[in-house]
């Protein structure tokens, strides 16, 4: 019975999460795929940038283009559904940044993140 | 309640020009001192000064018509509910002082376990000290690193915080979306463990899940089901086991989460379950073992209000009759509701803002008519809810006063 058992895991899952994260891998191969993944993202979020907020890799959601979580929650929706691939919420706990969810998402859309 | 928080500009000093930690929370501070600095009555601190009856209290000194209190069938009040918690009190004493797996489970909790047992006709029956810890315990304790659990995204806080609590990857999918909840089951690595996380009835708009091809959409897609029938038990389905009996899909769902604290009319929770693996759910649930167990007189009470309950179907007619009726009637009025049909017990009145969702609750109130002031982000889509839920206890008369209250607070407000 576990009743000695630390409840501590949980609490250290995102930031263990953020540790392992294989965005550097194979970098020559995603930098091709990149470029188009960055384009079709950039299709897609043009109808929740309704502020017309111009976007680099370090544009952040929550502040540069103030998503709330119902923006959120349909934008990655809309990128689930235009690359066939899952964005779990531990995974979108991770991503702050536009550079972020294309790096995300092209390592995802290859199979890599599955 | 709203005194301790009106002190935004009141910061805590710390060494080395540490944040306080309470900063965070100064917008929302704000918020409420903008609302009450109005002069409206603050909606989260009403106190009942004496509760008459299922349907009644005192509030503010005035004899008030309860429309908020998810008491679906009226059994607080019963009179076999409550000799059965005065024997209990008397026998077994005030509490357990333990947790179910040491010295926390009395002959009362077996006996609460058997109701709900013989109630939804499953093999196995785990009674929780609150809904929220059911949800919390088993979501979190069966969903585990690797694995993927599939929810709705307007699940109730307790879902969400079972996800929270536990390692397995969290997929939500848009309301009561059938393609969209089926696109991300195809789409989870195969091998991986599946659970899929319904509710019977949403409790912020009332509206029913389509759990008919939800189930099937989950069942073909290898994922167990686990169905919250939070505010649909006793009352929706032939024998009030909820929305998965009423569309004919219980023998399907594997897991079922329900709650003491709506139509039974105590606190407690529970999970229900045919899985010929479940008791072992008992040793490894953290919110279930480390935690003290319901006192005696509370599984008593339970355990008498489930099995009334199995023999409820008069009330649950009756109530059914008051939520059409009050439906109809608000929507004549010209009131915007969450559904354009009533599909359970609770019916929202979708508000413009805040401010005049504040002003109407302390309308009602002064008419004598409480109801829940509900909003974001507890909302869906940042919406503000006058939330009503009906009871079997309430007569026909009653909902003709509701009715009358409605009318004359919202043209004093100018929401109709």
């Amino acid at each position: 019975m576990p009743l000695d058992k630390a409840p501590c895991e949980p609490l250290f899952r995102l930031i263990r999460m953020a540790e392992a994260s294989p965005l550097q891998d194979s970098i020559g191969k995603i930098r091709m795929d990149r470029a188009e993944t960055d384009a079709r993202i950039r299709t897609l979020i043009e109808p929740f940038n309704k502020k017309g907020v111009a976007i680099g890799d370090d544009t952040t959601f929550a502040n540069d283009l103030e998503f709330d979580s119902l923006t959120v929650m349909d934008f990655v929706a809309a990128i689930e559904d235009e690359f066939d691939i899952i964005i779990s919420m531990n995974q979108q706990a991770e991503i702050e940044n536009y550079g972020q969810l294309v790096d995300a998402v092209t390592r995802l859309a290859d199979g890599a993140g599955a | 309640m709203s005194e301790g928080v009106s002190q935004a500009d009141q910061e805590q000093e710390l060494s080395g020009n540490s944040p306080d930690l309470f900063s965070k929370f100064d917008p929302l501070i704000q918020q409420r001192e903008d609302l009450l600095s109005t002069g409206v009555t603050d909606p989260f601190g009403l106190v009942m000064e004496k509760v008459l009856s299922p349907t009644r209290a005192i509030c503010n000194g005035r004899d008030t018509i309860l429309l908020g209190t998810y008491n679906y069938m009226g059994m607080t009040f019963d009179p076999d509910v409550i000799a059965a918690g005065k024997d209990a009190l008397d026998n077994y004493g005030s509490g357990t002082t333990g947790s179910r797996v040491l010295n926390g489970t009395y002959q009362g909790h077996k006996e609460c376990e058997e109701a709900l047992k013989e109630f939804y006709g499953m093999d196995h029956a785990m009674v929780f000290s609150t809904g929220y810890q059911a949800n919390l315990g088993i979501i979190s304790t069966m969903a585990g690193k690797g694995d993927y659990i599939v929810l709705d995204i307007d699940s109730h806080a307790s879902i969400w915080d079972g996800c929270a609590l536990g390692n397995a990857e969290v997929v939500p999918f848009k309301h009561n979306d059938i393609d969209a909840l089926e696109k991300r089951l195809k789409r989870i690595p195969a091998g991986a463990g599946k659970l899929v996380v319904l509710e019977g009835v949403y409790s912020m708009l009332g509206d029913v899940a389509p759990l008919k091809d939800m189930v099937r959409v989950a069942k073909e897609n290898g994922a167990m089901v686990l169905v919250d029938e939070a505010h649909s038990m006793g009352f929706i389905g032939e024998h009030g086991r909820g929305v998965a009996e009423a569309q004919g899909v219980i023998d399907q769902v594997d897991f079922i989460i329900g709650t003491f604290s709506k139509s039974v009319g105590t606190v407690g929770g529970f999970c229900v379950s045919n899985h010929p693996k479940f008791e072992v759910l008992r040793l490894v649930c953290r919110p279930y073992v480390f935690t003290a167990s319901l006192p005696p007189s509370v599984v008593a009470t339970a355990a008498t209000s489930v099995r009334k309950l199995m023999q409820a179907g008069d009330k649950r007619a009756h109530l059914w009759e008051n939520s059409r009726t009050l439906h109809s009637k608000l929507k004549g009025l010209g009131f915007t509701l969450g559904t354009d049909e009533p599909q359970s017990a609770i019916i929202a009145v979708i508000m413009p803002d805040l401010e005049r969702g504040a002003a109407m609750w302390e309308a009602l109130l002064h008419e004598g008519l409480y109801v829940n002031l509900a909003r974001p982000p507890a909302t869906p889509a940042g919406m503000t809810l006058l939330r009503c839920s009906l009871c079997a206890e309430h007569s026909a008369e009653q909902v003709e006063t509701i009715v009358g209250m409605f009318e004359r607070a919202g043209k004093a407000v100018g929401i109709i």
